[in-house]
């Protein structure tokens, strides 16, 4: 078999694959029939019933709160974590800090949600806070979306050319200007990429959130994953497909975004080294 | 002098508040596991390790539980079966994202960016509900389903063990493994690509010119050049999945034994704390050689980028 067409066939079965269940997920949520994955006709009552669905509607707003903060608070660890790692090549154990930045990624979610939950117990037996909640979730999320903004801000700052900063030093910029004006312009696109894969992380967990929940703060995981367990149910597709749409045009637009600032810059720098 | 004293504190900062941070929220949590895991239950609270008895210290550590998941026959099962089936999911995720990653690095230039965009955009959109999809996907009437049984596939899944009967897909090993497969194939297509979309392509334009036919070239060139990133897709699957717990739970069925579901059913369900810890000890106790060449690998290829 041809090479160029066997690998055209593999990428696209791939793809297929890929796709395929986000496919039905969308398809589904307008399937009018009571058994879920047989079809038998177009209708809109999962999305009308779903606008009185409180469970899920309370759920989706802790969920966006949580995943807000989580995302703001990671992209400022995970740059000063990243920071760390690539501007300092010794300080005591930095085996153990890269360790410990890099395992989250990795280590299953149940260990990581049980052990955070058993050390917020026992520090709430000695000092009678905090209550397990929103406060709880946030910091487990936090800790995976640390590892993952580390990742992706690192990559960037390991890409730079530290010849710029040395040359604002040079020039009598403080460290903290040297950031401010330089370090940051240029890491922004990498931030805002951490920041919504962190929202994005934060808005999906499970594991996590049923370790550190407590009464009342049930996220829209928790409920679609209480859902999904008993059976299929159109609901739950409904979501699924507001979900997709919300994050294709989130992801679409925000990659145009950084597409055009690349021109703008590449433009720009041609600009300066003309002149 | 006021500046390199400046210098000198944001550095402390730097590099303090992170490290602090996962002193106290990864590293000490895990050890109060395995402090909880040789603890004896008392009705609400753990009896304390060291205790002042007589004007003696006395310590108490207690393995019962550790012995225990070394003499039951269903914890050990347990173990080595989410070994087997996260290690075929990683075989089976390099076979699909090997040759796909490699297609994609030597695709156009110009489509590139927008092949990687459709590897991503999957990764960005639900987990659980992507998870969820193949329940409907496997069951009756549903797609995959109608395909497998029409292609009568299901009598090869049935005659490999695979699934219990000709027909029954949903709550098997084979609906375990494909979601676990279907949910980190991205994760083993991206280091890959990463990989294979650096390589010096004049190496094997050296190669064809001294004989080698594309097929060995393949083999005795790109192959073991993609060595780091076979290692780091491979670590981005195995990990995780010894400890999955929502696939087993959505797509697993009761029949497949996985370690993350047992620990969080001795901990929600039978409310046993040091049982749920020594489970956790134990499992990352499995992990923990993987999990050092992972992130031996990772520093590396940070630190390589320059």
């Amino acid at each position: 078999m041809n090479p160029r067409l066997f690998g055209k066939a593999w990428l696209s079965l791939g793809y297929l694959f890929l796709y395929l269940p986000i496919a039905a997920l969308v398809l589904y949520s307008f399937n009018d029939s009571p058994v879920p994955n047989l079809w038998r006709g177009f209708t809109l009552k999962w999305y009308e019933k779903l606008a009185s669905d409180t469970e899920m509607l309370v759920g989706f707003w802790l969920s966006l709160k949580i995943a807000f903060i989580t995302a703001c608070t990671s992209v400022i660890m995970g740059t000063l974590a990243a920071f760390a790692l690539v501007k300092y090549k010794r300080f005591t154990g930095r085996t153990l800090f890269s360790g410990m930045v890099n395992a989250p990624l990795v280590m299953p979610e149940v260990i990581v949600g049980l052990s955070l939950l058993l050390m917020l117990v026992s520090v709430q037996r000695a000092l009678g806070f905090p209550e397990r909640g929103m406060m709880t979730i946030w910091l487990g999320h936090l800790l995976l979306g640390m590892a993952y903004a580390t990742v992706v801000v690192q990559a960037r700052l390991n890409d730079l050319n530290p010849q710029l900063e040395e040359a604002a030093m040079d020039l009598g910029a403080r460290p903290w200007q040297v950031f401010m004006l330089v370090t940051l312009p240029m890491i922004a696109q990498a931030l805002l990429s951490a920041w919504l894969l962190t929202f994005t992380l934060s808005l999906d967990d499970v594991v996590l959130s049923a370790f550190l929940s407590g009464p009342g703060a049930t996220t829209m995981p928790l409920v679609i994953f209480s859902r999904a367990r008993l059976g299929l149910n159109p609901s739950v597709n409904a979501v699924a497909t507001l979900i997709v749409l919300v994050v294709s045009i989130g992801v679409v637009a925000a990659s145009l975004m950084i597409a055009r600032n690349e021109r703008k810059r590449a433009l720009e720098m041609a600009e300066a080294a003309r002149n | 002098m006021k500046s390199l004293r400046s210098w000198f504190t944001g550095r402390a900062a730097v590099i303090g508040v992170p490290y602090v941070w996962l002193l106290l929220f990864f590293l000490l949590p895990f050890l109060i596991v395995m402090k909880i895991s040789v603890s004896e239950m008392e009705t609400v609270n753990f009896k304390d390790l060291i205790t002042l008895k007589d004007g003696v210290l006395q310590l108490a550590l207690r393995f019962g539980n550790y012995v225990f998941i070394t003499e039951d026959d269903l914890y050990f099962k347990t173990y080595l079966s989410s070994l087997k089936y996260a290690a075929v999911t990683t075989v089976l995720c390099l076979f699909i994202g090997y040759p796909f990653a490699y297609f994609m690095a030597r695709a156009k230039a110009t489509v590139q960016p927008a092949l990687l965009m459709l590897v991503m955009l999957p990764f960005w959109t639900s987990f659980l509900l992507r998870v969820y999809a193949w329940k409907g996907l496997l069951s009756e009437h549903g797609w995959a389903y109608d395909f497998i049984t029409a292609t009568r596939l299901d009598l090869a899944l049935a005659a490999g063990g695979l699934i219990p009967a000709p027909g029954q897909l949903m709550n098997t090993p084979f609906s375990l493994v494909l979601g676990m497969t279907y949910t980190y194939l991205p994760f083993m297509i991206l280091p890959l690509y990463s990989n294979l979309a650096k390589m010096d392509l004049r190496l094997l334009e050296a190669a064809t010119d001294l004989g080698a036919t594309a097929w060995v070239a393949f083999w005795k060139i790109t192959v073991p050049l993609s060595k780091a990133g076979i290692i780091a897709g491979s670590m981005l699957v195995f990990i995780p999945c010894v400890g999955e717990f929502v696939i087993p739970e959505l797509l697993g069925g009761p029949q497949t034994l996985m370690i993350g579901r047992v620990m969080w059913d001795e901990f929600f369900s039978n409310n046993d704390w040091p049982m749920a810890s020594t489970v956790a000890v134990v499992m990352v106790l499995l992990i923990i050689v993987p999990l050092a060449i992972f992130s031996k690998y990772q520093a590396e290829a940070q630190e390589a980028r320059k």
